[in-house]
C-alpha cells in the first residue's frame, strides 16, 4: 500500500515502524508453529538446534525420531530410547474417538441447528445457551464433573465414555456453524420442493442437506479438531488404553522429552494447515451458493 | 363480521393455530435430541459436581447416632460415655472403605484424626466391654482430647460451607466460627490472584499486540489481508500442545531465544535468562495462543467502520493522532470489550499450558482443581474451586452476551 505524495517524513517513519511492530506480531504468531518443523528432522537427540544444523550439514538431519514414531526400529536407532509403537497406538485411539465423536455431534448438531433456524422455535435463546455451554465451561471443569458423573456408570476409562464426552464437547461448534450457513437459507425453496410433490425426507437430502453441506462439514472439521486435540478430559476420564496423541503428548513433555513429540507436533501442523485450508474453501463455496459475494 | 372458515369448515384462526403449534413441535423435535445429550452427559455431570461443594452427608451416614447424641453436647468439657460408646460401636461396625473415607473427611477439619481412626479400628477389638471412655482414651490419648471431639462439630449438618470457606483460605474454627487458615495453609487466595493478574496481563498483552494488526487486517486491501489472515487462522487451528511445545523450544535455558541472544552478544552465556517453568513462561505462551481469540473479534468490528469517517476527521484539519484517538478508537470499543472479555474468559479457566511452561510460580487456579481431583481426592475442595470459578465464568459471559450477543461468535 503506497502512501499519499504529501505524507511528512515523520508520518512515513511513524508508518513503517507501525508496518514492523505488525510484522513482528505476526512473526510472534507463526514462528513458534514453523520452529518445531527443522527440528524434528534433528539428528541429536536434543531439543535445539546443533551447530552442525545451523551449518546445514546433512548428517546433522536424519529421520530417526520419525522412524519411533511410526514404530520402525533399527538397530543403531535404539540406543536412545525404547522402541515403542505407543504413537501408533496413540493415533489409532485419537482417530477412532474423534470420529466416533464427529460422527454423532454431526448427526446431532445439525438436527438440533435445522430446530433452532426454524422461525417458530420457542425459548430460542436460552435452548441456544444450553446447547453452547460444552464450549463455554473450561475444560478442567468439564472433565471434573464428567469424571464423577460417569464413574458412577462404569464409563471411567471406557471407549465409548470419551466418545460422549467429546461429543458433547463438539456439538457447538456444529451448531454454530449450521445456524450460521441456514441464516438466509430461502425456505421458499423447501415448499417449492413439497409442492412439487417431494417427500419430508427426499426435500431434506435432495435441496436442503446439498445447501448446508459447506456448513455441515466444516462444523464436522471443527468437532473432529477438537476433540483431536482435546487433553483435561482424556487426562482424568481415559485409562492406559485409551491413551491419544495429545496425552501422549502430554506425558511425553513431562516426563522424557523425546525429539520423537517435534515429529508428532509437525504432523499435526501438517494436519492443522490441511483443515485450515478445507475450512475456508468450504466457506467460500457457502457464501458462493447462497448468493453472498467474497468479501 | 363473519369468521373465515378454511376448506375442512374450521375457523381460520382455529387452523392457523394449529398449524402454528405443529410447526413449534417440530421445531422442538429437531431441537430435542440434542438438548437431551447435553443435559444427560453434560449439564447433570457438572451440577452433580457443584452439589459435592456443599454435600457433607457421606459421613452422616457413616456416624449417624454419634452425631444424634452431639447435638446435645455442651462442647465445654469431653462428652459423656454414651457418646463415647456409639462411636466406639459405629467404628466397629462401619464398613472399612465408608469408615476410611470418612475419617479422610474428619481429617480436613483437624488432622489427627485419620491416624486416629485407623489406629482405633485397629485396636478397639481388644475391648470386649465398656465403660468405653476410659478403654478408648487409653488406646489414643487424642480420644480424651476435647479439640478434637469438637472439630467435629463442622460436620453434623448434612450440607457445609466449609469447602467455600477452604477455597479462600478461611476455615471453621472448633467453635464453628469463620478464621483464616494458619498462615503456611493460605496458598487459594494467592493462586486466586495470580489467576486474575495472569488473566488480566494476557488479556492486555493481546491487545496491546492484537490492536495493530487486527487495524492492520481491517484496512489493507483483500488480497494481502487474506493472506496475513492465515498468520491468526493457522494458530487457531493448531493443536494446543505443539503451540505449548513451541515455546518450551523457544524458552528453555538452552533453548533458541536464549542462543539468540547469547550468539548475538546481547546475553552471557553464563547468565541465560530463566523464561520457562515460571510466571513469564505462562504469560509469553497463553498472550501467543490467545491472541488469535482477541485478533478476530476485533477484525470483524473493524471491518465495518467506513474509513471514510477518519478521512472527514483529517480534512477537517484534525492531527492523525487526535482523530485516530477520537473518531476511530470509540468505534472499536465493542471489538475490544468482545476480544477483552474472550480472552480474560477462556484465560481464567486455562490449564493445560499453565501446567506444562508455569513451573510452581505460574499456575493458575485450573491446577489446584485438578490437584485435588486426582491427587489429594479431597473432591469437595475441587467442587468448591469449580464452582466460584464457574460462577466467575458465567457472570462475564452474561456480560458478554449484553454486549455482543453469544449467538454472534464466529469461527474461523
Amino acid at each position: 500500500m503506497a502512501l499519499p505524495t504529501y505524507t511528512t517524513t515523520g508520518q512515513r517513519i511513524g508508518y513503517y515502524t507501525y508496518l514492523f511492530y505488525c510484522g513482528l506480531v505476526f512473526f510472534f504468531l507463526i514462528a513458534p508453529i514453523f520452529m518445531i518443523v527443522p527440528l524434528s528432522f534433528n539428528q541429536s537427540p536434543f531439543f535445539g538446534f546443533t551447530p552442525e544444523m545451523l551449518r546445514l550439514e546433512p548428517e546433522a538431519f536424519s529421520l530417526r525420531w520419525y522412524r519411533q514414531m511410526l514404530g520402525i526400529c533399527r538397530p543403531d536407532d535404539i540406543i536412545t530410547t525404547v522402541c515403542t509403537n505407543k504413537w501408533m497406538i496413540g493415533t489409532k485411539n485419537s482417530f477412532i474417538i474423534g470420529l466416533s465423536a464427529t460422527f454423532l455431534a454431526t448427526a446431532l448438531g445439525t438436527t438440533a441447528a435445522l430446530g433452532l433456524s426454524r422461525p417458530h422455535m420457542p425459548f430460542k435463546a436460552a435452548v441456544m445457551a444450553l446447547l453452547i455451554s460444552p464450549m463455554i465451561v473450561p475444560l478442567i471443569i468439564t472433565a471434573a464433573g464428567i469424571f464423577f458423573f460417569y464413574a458412577k456408570f462404569g464409563l471411567v476409562g471406557t471407549y465409548t465414555g470419551l466418545i460422549l464426552a467429546h461429543t458433547a464437547l463438539g456439538t457447538p461448534f456444529v451448531v454454530i456453524t449450521v445456524t450460521a450457513t441456514l441464516t438466509g437459507f430461502d425456505t421458499n425453496l423447501i415448499r417449492a420442493s413439497q409442492s412439487l410433490g417431494a417427500g419430508t425426507m427426499k426435500t431434506f437430502f435432495k435441496v436442503v442437506m446439498p445447501l448446508i453441506l459447506p456448513g455441515v462439514i466444516s462444523g464436522a472439521l471443527f468437532a473432529f479438531i477438537t476433540s483431536f486435540d482435546e487433553v483435561v478430559v482424556v487426562l482424568f476420564l481415559g485409562s492406559v488404553e485409551q491413551q491419544t496423541i495429545p496425552r501422549q503428548m502430554w506425558s511425553g513433555i513431562r516426563q522424557e522429552i523425546s525429539p520423537v513429540i517435534l515429529c508428532m507436533a509437525t504432523c499435526l501442523v501438517a494436519l492443522s494447515i490441511t483443515l485450515l485450508t478445507a475450512v475456508e474453501l468450504l466457506r467460500r463455496r457457502s457464501e458462493r451458493l447462497r448468493g453472498i459475494k467474497l468479501r | 363480521m363473519s369468521e373465515i372458515i378454511t376448506t375442512e369448515g374450521v375457523p381460520l384462526k382455529v387452523s392457523l393455530k394449529r398449524a402454528e403449534r405443529i410447526n413449534k413441535i417440530r421445531a422442538l423435535v429437531l431441537v430435542l435430541p440434542l438438548t437431551l445429550f447435553i443435559i444427560i452427559t453434560f449439564v447433570i455431570p457438572i451440577i452433580a459436581m457443584l452439589t459435592r461443594s456443599i454435600d457433607d452427608k457421606q459421613i452422616n451416614t457413616v456416624l449417624p447416632k454419634t452425631f444424634e447424641i452431639y447435638k446435645q453436647w455442651d462442647r465445654k468439657q469431653l462428652p459423656s460415655e454414651e457418646m463415647y460408646a456409639t462411636i466406639f460401636n459405629e467404628i466397629m461396625t462401619a464398613d472399612k472403605r465408608a469408615i476410611g473415607k470418612a475419617s479422610t473427611r474428619m481429617n480436613y477439619s483437624k488432622s489427627g484424626w485419620k491416624s486416629l481412626i485407623k489406629k482405633s479400628k485397629r485396636k478397639f477389638k481388644k475391648i470386649k466391654e465398656g465403660p468405653y471412655k476410659e478403654k478408648m482414651i487409653a488406646i489414643d490419648k487424642k480420644w480424651g482430647k476435647i479439640e478434637y471431639w469438637k472439630a467435629i462439630g463442622e460436620m453434623v449438618d448434612p450440607y457445609t460451607f466449609g469447602y467455600f470457606l477452604n477455597a479462600v483460605d478461611l476455615k471453621y474454627d472448633s467453635n464453628k466460627k469463620i478464621v483464616q487458615q494458619p498462615e503456611k495453609r493460605r496458598i487459594y487466595n494467592y493462586t486466586w490472584y495470580k489467576t486474575l493478574k495472569i488473566s488480566v496481563l494476557v488479556t492486555l498483552f493481546c491487545l496491546i499486540l492484537g490492536y495493530p494488526i487486527s487495524y492492520l487486517l481491517a484496512t489493507l486491501p483483500l488480497k494481502y489481508s487474506n493472506l496475513l489472515m492465515i498468520f491468526v487462522l493457522l494458530p487457531f487451528w493448531t493443536s494446543l500442545l505443539v503451540r505449548t511445545v513451541s515455546w518450551i523450544i523457544i524458552l528453555m535455558r538452552k533453548g533458541v531465544f536464549n542462543s539468540i541472544l547469547v550468539w548475538a552478544g546481547i546475553i552471557a552465556d553464563e547468565n541465560r535468562m530463566q523464561l520457562i517453568y515460571n510466571e513469564t513462561g505462562t504469560l509469553i505462551a497463553m498472550t501467543q495462543i490467545l491472541l488469535p481469540f482477541m485478533v478476530l473479534p476485533l477484525y470483524s468490528v473493524m471491518k465495518t467502520i467506513p474509513p471514510s469517517y477518519m478521512r472527514a476527521a483529517l480534512n477537517l484539519g484534525a492531527h492523525p493522532m487526535h482523530a485516530f484517538y477520537r473518531i476511530y478508537m470509540p468505534q472499536t470499543v465493542p471489538g475490544i470489550s468482545a476480544g477483552g472479555l474472550l480472552v480474560f474468559v477462556l484465560a481464567i479457566g486455562y490449564f493445560i499450558t499453565p501446567e506444562l511452561v508455569g513451573g510452581a510460580d505460574g499456575q493458575l487456579i485450573g491446577h489446584w482443581i485438578a490437584y485435588h481431583l486426582k491427587s489429594t481426592l479431597n473432591w469437595g475442595l475441587c467442587a468448591a474451586l469449580g464452582t466460584i470459578l464457574l460462577v466467575v465464568m458465567l457472570t462475564l459471559y452474561w456480560a458478554y452476551n449484553k454486549i455482543v450477543g453469544i449467538e454472534n461468535i464466529k469461527l474461523g
